[in-house]
């Protein structure tokens, strides 16, 4: 099953309408044509449809999303995929910034470029960006993998929780308590995986891994963490 | 002959600041702690009613009817919030508190007709289950944030900041960061969770007109999107939120309370509530907006008196969260155990270095009550239903108070309290609430 909606001559309201009426397995496919940069396309869709946005999006495009494959062709503006649960998002041109902000699963895939902050506070998300990524990217990021064929800009990674980035081009500048670390087996597996899954294509030898160094972990240090738990 | 003792306490170098600076000395690190600001300020106390008299027609005591009911949310949304009271239940952590503190919340309150608020750490099934109207907040740290919890919700509360630390983030310390709590956060167990100040997906106003319109596009434009911060440059951020699109509006003064925050934060920033509510409040009748944007206020509203207070300054309801705590068994020496019995702890007080009465030592997970705690042990000594029945109590003795002081100044509906209604005490007071002194007709600043 097929369905256009043109935003021409509709609204982003009466096509976020229709999704979120779609029953949770549903399938299918939406094309949706002259986004025009709108804000909040195909958000807090749950259902594993196909969504084809043909042209430039704006804000929030496929905020919440949990199951649907969204694909943009085009640029997005700010928080693409943000807090997205499953599923997978895939921008063939440029992001904005917070790309994948707070993402707790699925995947997001950027063909281009993404602005400062991608993948801030994530939180499972996998996020693979096929350009560079701008500074402050990884921010307090918590869980997932955000891998970078091109380069990262400062302040990468401050204040890492848990989540591993890889950035195969020049790191500009770690974050506070972003660390260097050496590259494994088994993250040369997983950076091939997430290239395979995102249909991009570099030597997982040549990256960097960044992790966090965890001296952050307690506010003060030098207090004993006796756990009563 | 004896020297004569000279004991002569500096102002300036007080005990407390003596304390403070020896105990610096010695740890090289600042405190942190729980609870809201614990010094004066000028508060709601200072104010009292002109009650009717031969000027004004009082109604009958608790006998006529005194309407209570109060809508939230009515600017966008499909469907308001409707309270039977103007409170609500501050967003407190499942984190901060325990699982059964947050079903007794959500008992006492379904229990009222009022609302109850999630907090940093997502939404439990206890509390979803125990709260027929529940506000979800979205906060900087997103833990646990998830789009089905959003569906759920009645209405969302973003919040920008707390009276207790604006401009700071939260701190969950490792000692009750359970496995629980862990997995709903997305982080080890045992390690300090730092809470994000900053959103991560928007940044100014202008970003927070698209982030709650896509808030309302995944709610189908069903629920109320409040937007709460802690109250430092209120007119400018009551107009800011206004313009963003905000269905309701929530202003925690200083006096609001924290699960853990540092002190210096508690006690140096912010202002309060009492100055927090007029500065709102002249900030919707500057956009026309008084009555269209509701107006939920908190920070130390503690009584009957204080909520009367606050509507009759203007707004719309409040929000209570240490009170709530303090009912629940806060500060008490003992809880009561299965068969109804006190159970003196003054001992575990003792060991956290306080005593019932003066303890703000939430940080620790280690509440004496059962009632800021992960612990498997110190959880089970407040038990929803004991909880609940407390809360309602207390909840009760507000509605009481509320009406009487609203008959008492002739008023048939709580919402119809006025300005008029109150004068101020101290000069402090009059200027900040810009009501006048007492017996006077000045006020300061006017
Ligand atoms: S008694 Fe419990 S809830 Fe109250 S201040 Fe102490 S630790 Fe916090």
């Amino acid at each position: 099953m097929s369905e256009t909606f043109d935003l021409k001559t509709t609204t982003v309201r009466a096509i976020n309408e229709h999704l979120h009426g779609l029953a949770p397995d549903a399938t299918g496919v939406y094309e949706i044509l002259n986004p025009n940069g709108s804000h909040n396309i195909a958000v807090g869709v749950d259902a594993p449809v196909e969504i084809n946005i043909r042209g430039h999006a704006g804000y929030f495009t496929a905020g919440m999303n949990k199951q649907a494959r969204v694909t943009v062709y085009g640029n997005v503006g700010w928080s693409v995929a943000e807090n997205m649960m499953s599923g997978r998002v895939h921008v063939k041109g440029f992001a904005s910034q917070c790309a994948g902000a707070s993402g707790h699963g699925g995947l997001l895939v950027i063909d281009g470029d993404a602005s400062s902050r991608c993948g801030i506070s994530m939180k499972g998300i996998d996020i693979v960006v096929g350009g560079s990524i701008g500074h402050m990217s990884a921010f307090m990021a918590q869980a997932g993998r955000l891998v970078v064929l091109g380069d990262a800009g400062k302040g990468l990674g401050d204040s890492l929780y848990e989540a591993v980035i890889y950035v195969r081009g020049k790191i500009h500048g770690l974050g506070a308590d972003a660390r260097v670390e050496d590259l494994s087996e088994e993250d040369r597996t997983q950076i091939g995986e997430l290239l395979e899954q995102a249909g991009l294509s570099a030597r997982p030898a040549e990256f960097t891994r960044v992790a966090s160094a965890r001296t952050l972990y307690h506010w003060n240090p030098t207090s004993p963490q006796v756990s009563v738990l | 002959m004896k020297q004569m003792l000279t004991l002569e306490e500096s102002a300036n170098y007080n005990r407390k600041i003596l304390n403070y600076i020896h105990q610096a000395s010695e740890t090289g690190v600042y405190d942190i702690r729980g609870l809201g600001a614990k010094r004066r300020v000028p508060s709601l106390d200072d104010l009292v009613f002109l009650t009717a008299s031969l000027s004004r027609y009082p109604l009958e005591g608790y006998r006529e009817k005194c309407v209570t009911k109060t809508v939230l949310g009515t600017r966008f949304a499909k469907k308001p919030i409707e309270l039977e009271m103007p409170i609500t239940i501050a967003g407190m952590s499942f984190g901060s508190l325990s699982a059964n503190v947050k079903e007794a919340l959500g008992r006492a309150a379904t229990h009222m007709g009022i609302s109850t608020t999630t907090g940093d750490g997502g939404m439990t099934p206890e509390e979803r289950n125990s709260s027929k109207t529940l506000v979800y907040q979205c906060l900087p740290s997103r833990y646990g944030f998830n789009p089905d919890d959003v569906r759920k919700a009645d209405a969302i509360e973003i919040v920008v900041g707390q009276g207790a630390k604006p401009g700071g983030g939260g701190m969950l310390l490792g000692l009750k960061v359970s496995e629980r709590v862990a997995r709903m956060r997305t982080l080890p167990p045992g390690i300090d969770q730092r809470s994000a100040c900053r959103h991560p997906d928007w940044t100014g106003p202008d970003d927070l007109t698209i982030k709650i319109q896509e808030l309302r596009e995944i709610t189908d434009w069903k629920v109320p999107i409040y937007i709460k911060f802690g109250a430092t440059r209120v007119r400018e951020d009551v107009k800011l939120a206004i313009k963003a699109g905000a269905d309701v509006i929530v202003v925690d003064g200083m006096q609001g309370g924290t699960a853990a925050t540092q002190e210096v934060f508690i006690e140096h920033a912010g202002i309060p509530t009492l100055p927090a509510i007029r500065l709102a409040v002249e900030a919707l009748e500057e956009m026309d907006m008084l009555g269209k944007v509701q107006l939920v206020v908190s920070g130390g509203i503690r009584t009957g008196a204080d909520v009367a207070k606050a509507l009759a300054l203007g707004a719309d309801a409040v929000a209570i969260g240490q009170g709530v705590l303090m009912s629940l068994g806060c500060n008490t020496p003992h809880y009561i155990d299965a068969d109804g019995r006190p159970v003196d702890v003054t001992e575990e007080y003792q060991a956290l270095g306080t005593a019932p009465g003066y303890c703000h030592h939430c940080q620790t997970g280690l509440c004496p009550v059962g009632v800021t705690t992960q612990h498997p042990v110190l959880e089970q000594r407040m038990q929803p239903e004991w909880g609940a029945r407390r809360l309602i109590n207390y909840l009760t003795t507000l509605k009481m108070e509320l009406t009487t002081i609203a008959r008492a100044c002739g008023k048939s509906n709580v919402h119809h309290l006025e300005r008029e209604d109150l004068v101020a005490l101290t000069v402090e007071a009059a200027a900040m609430a810009k009501r006048p002194l007492a017996g006077t007709n000045w006020i300061p600043g006017a």
